[in-house]
């Protein structure tokens, strides 16, 4: 009898063994489905989220912390003159149909990125470039027709990262690069599967075996997934009133990050009444940021003055130069002769943090007697037709999620139809500064500007609420670019 | 005797209870409110009934019964024009295919039968594509569906009047199927209309809750049943009277007009009396 019972308890110990062994798969749940994998091609930021890092590799990669690394390129040296860019590859790294990689393919990738049919969304990072040349396999030598101060900061970027000229053509629905996991298969409107990659350059940082990427709009079911276990992480959450109960969950970890998305409400100060700075102001002064943050983002976010994130090192505190003042506000308007009201509308996609932070706003507006109506729009295809294209807005409301964008306000023909030729100058100049503090320093005047101008209502920084399973480590808690890496992602057991 | 006497009449005093209170308190909004309804108190959100208010505050710290009231008058302003252009256009398709009956009558009801094959939400959508969603789409997707019910409707009371002695008469000296129409046949399908506006009103403002909880109906800020059903969705967990609020409305408001259509229908159709009473 009781042999049996040790024998069965031996059973049950083998049997338990495999369990013990740490799991090899991650789910990740994200709230959009990226419409291709070539982040080369497109702007879409779910296209970086799911290959940025895992499928795809750049010259340089940008670490959780914002700063950059060396990847497929070991080393670099810059002439004195900020010119040239000579950089040595690594060796021996394949891409994963089984070709090698060498300055060839890095030539290839940046050519057909800034040629004028590509449709690069980030064309300003090659557009300093006058030549590539490739003295050998392992040497890329990048001459620039001026200085670019971020360029180093943009080769890390999803727009810059490595394709081989076999198969580039395809990689938006079959993708092919160097990165530590493979393309499996894509299941469209639920999610997209990757393999680990056994001749991965380095191999031995790699942990995890299969990575999925679910993809799942509605808040509830995010947090459902999440606590049934289907999704193993939901770096970007969607429902901040549901995370405070992820944060006394033990078997959670919640982490509320930072992103790079500045939420602003674009002013289309071609029309009437935003044609005029007062107005602007205005409508400025009777924002209360805070309240703002705490109603729509259940106080999760970081209130902007200006056009710059919080994260970055030239990022000054604007947010005093226009602060909450609603008898202010009242008197700007009746100077502008809107004393008697104003009437307007604001265009609103369908994102709760939009939304949320409409309605607000026009409660807000209501108090200095600006009478504000929410129309409701479809992002991204109606509010990109209507918005974006047609410019046909007074207000709207949407947040800009790619790193140092602040040029989008320099950009003719942008959205919010802002032209302010200093502040233009100031950015090319900035651009084409190499010295890190001068180029700050323009950067801190360029938001000073815009914090006065006020082209848009800034509003706050969108936070990274990150949630994954407690036995998970490596995560990222931040996202200084719009990336999901997992290459270093593992379970504790 | 007795009993069947009073059942109809308590469908008709519950019904018409809760319709005038629905009635009266969206009227009530127009001129009082506990709190201004749009008014956000950041630092007041999510507080449960009585705590702020009778019925709480919602995630921006309104004040629900605030909304609550204006929400019915913002619910009844679409339901309102709604059924009576539905009804005014239904009612005059259905007494024409009474009237002339033949390929009129054919023709009228084969359309209706298309439109009707058209779920209210499904018509909004294409409305509010064309028009622009809002208020104004609502309030056209809900008459477009009730146009085929009140052409039906109408339309088959209507047949039965045309064969009554007195009606032949009026042909037989050359009165004007027009003239028959208004002044012979309505007074006779009032009490029919009568009652399937009531129950028509029900729907619609049962639709505009689901065409607001879409963002399709009314828009925000201005305050709505359906939207604040939407609304309330994510913080079902935090504060469920978020959600019982609008819910509770909308289910009294449709179940106080249609008891209201029932006793209305058992006091005005003398034919269903009499079938009462057979059976």
């Amino acid at each position: 009898m009781s042999k049996r019972f040790l024998a069965a308890c031996l059973l049950l110990s083998v049997s338990a063994l495999p369990a013990l062994a740490a799991k090899t798969s991650l789910v990740v749940g994200m709230p959009i489905e990226p419409p291709g994998l070539d982040p080369t091609i497109a702007a879409p930021v779910a296209i970086r989220e799911v290959t940025l890092a895992n499928l795809y590799e750049g010259l340089v990669r940008i670490d959780r912390n914002g700063k950059v690394q060396p990847l497929l390129a070991k080393s670099w040296e810059i002439s004195p003159d900020g010119l040239t860019y000579t950089f040595r590859l690594q060796e021996g790294v394949k891409f994963h149909d089984g070709t090698t990689f060498d300055a060839a393919d890095v030539k290839f990738a940046f050519d057909r990125a800034r040629d004028p049919k590509s449709t690069n969304a980030q064309k300003q990072i090659f557009a300093p470039i006058e030549g590539i040349e490739t003295p050998d396999p392992s040497t890329v030598v990048i001459k620039l027709k001026e200085t670019s101060g971020n360029f180093l900061t943009y080769l890390g970027w999803g727009d810059a990262v490595i394709v081989a000229p076999e198969t580039a053509a395809n990689n938006a629905a079959n993708p092919v690069g160097t990165g530590p996991f493979k393309f499996k298969s894509w299941t469209r409107g639920d999610r997209v599967e990757l393999v680990r990659n056994p001749d991965y350059w380095q191999k031995d940082k790699v942990k995890l075996e299969n990575v999925t990427f679910r993809f799942i709009s509605d808040s509830q079911a995010q947090v459902a997934a999440v606590r049934a276990g289907d999704v193993d992480a939901f770096p970007n959450l969607a429902a901040p009133e549901l995370f405070a109960e992820f944060q006394k969950d033990p078997r959670f970890k919640a982490v509320a990050g930072n992103t790079e998305g500045e939420t602003v409400a674009g002013l289309n100060s071609a029309k009437k009444p935003f044609d005029d700075v007062r107005v602007r102001r205005a409508i400025m002064h009777a924002i209360d940021r805070k309240m703002l943050i705490e109603g729509a983002y259940s106080g999760f976010g970081t209130p902007i003055g200006s056009f710059f994130s919080p994260n970055h090192p030239a990022y000054v505190d604007t947010t005093g130069v226009v602060p909450y003042d609603p008898a202010k506000a009242k008197a700007l308007l009746a100077e502008a002769g809107y004393g008697n009201g104003l009437s307007i509308t604001i265009k609103t996609p369908q994102m709760a943090y939009a939304s949320r932070s409409a309605e607000l706003i026009s409660a807000m507006l209501a108090e200095v007697g600006v009478d504000l109506k929410i129309i409701p729009t479809e992002f991204p295809a109606k509010w990109i037709e209507e918005v974006f294209k047609n410019k046909d807005y007074d207000i709207t409301i949407v947040s800009h999620t790619e790193p140092l964008d602040i040029e989008i306000f320099a950009r003719d023909n942008y959205y919010f139809n802002y032209k302010n030729e200093k502040f233009k100058a100031l950015i090319a100049d900035a651009a084409k500064t190499t010295d890190e503090k001068a180029r700050f320093a323009k950067y801190a005047e360029a938001q000073k500007i815009l914090a006065e101008d006020v082209p848009a209502l800034f509003l706050f920084q969108l936070p990274k609420l990150g949630v994954w399973n407690a036995k998970l480590q490596g995560m990222w808690e931040n996202s200084p670019i719009p990336i999901n890496d997992v290459t270093d992602v593992s379970w504790t057991e | 005797m007795t009993n069947r006497s009073l059942r109809p009449s308590s469908a008709l005093v519950v019904g018409g209870v809760l319709t005038a209170l629905l009635i009266a308190t969206a009227l009530l909004s127009l001129v009082w409110t506990p709190e201004v309804p749009t008014r956000v108190r950041v630092a007041m959100r999510l507080k449960a009934p009585l705590e702020a208010g009778l019925l709480g505050t919602d995630h921006f710290g309104r004040d629900v019964t605030s909304l609550l009231m204006v929400g019915a008058w913002n619910s009844l302003a679409i339901a309102w024009p709604a059924v009576l252009l539905g009804a005014a256009i239904g009612t005059a398709i259905g007494s024409a295919a009474a009237a002339w009956k033949g390929i009129a009558d054919e023709i009228a009801m084969r359309v209706s039968d298309v439109v009707f094959a058209f779920p209210a939400v499904l018509s909004a959508i294409m409305i509010g594509a064309l028009v622009g969603s809002g208020p104004l789409a609502a309030i056209l997707a809900i008459a477009v569906f009730n146009v085929p019910v009140f052409a039906r409707v109408t339309r088959g009371v209507a047949l039965q009047v045309w064969t009554l002695d007195y009606i032949a008469a009026a042909r037989a000296i050359g009165k004007h199927p027009l003239r028959i129409t208004w002044e012979d046949v309505m007074p006779n399908i009032a009490g029919a209309l009568i009652v399937q506006v009531t129950i028509q009103l029900a729907l619609a403002i049962l639709t505009e809750a689901g065409l607001s909880y879409l963002g399709l109906g009314v828009r925000p800020p201005d305050p709505s049943w359906g939207r604040m059903l939407s609304d309330a969705q994510t913080y079902l967990s935090q504060a469920p009277h978020l959600a019982i609020a609008p819910g509770l409305a909308i289910a009294l408001a449709v179940l106080g007009l249609n008891l209201l259509g029932d006793g209305l229908r058992d006091a005005l159709d003398p034919t269903l009396k009499g079938r009462g009473a057979a059976a």
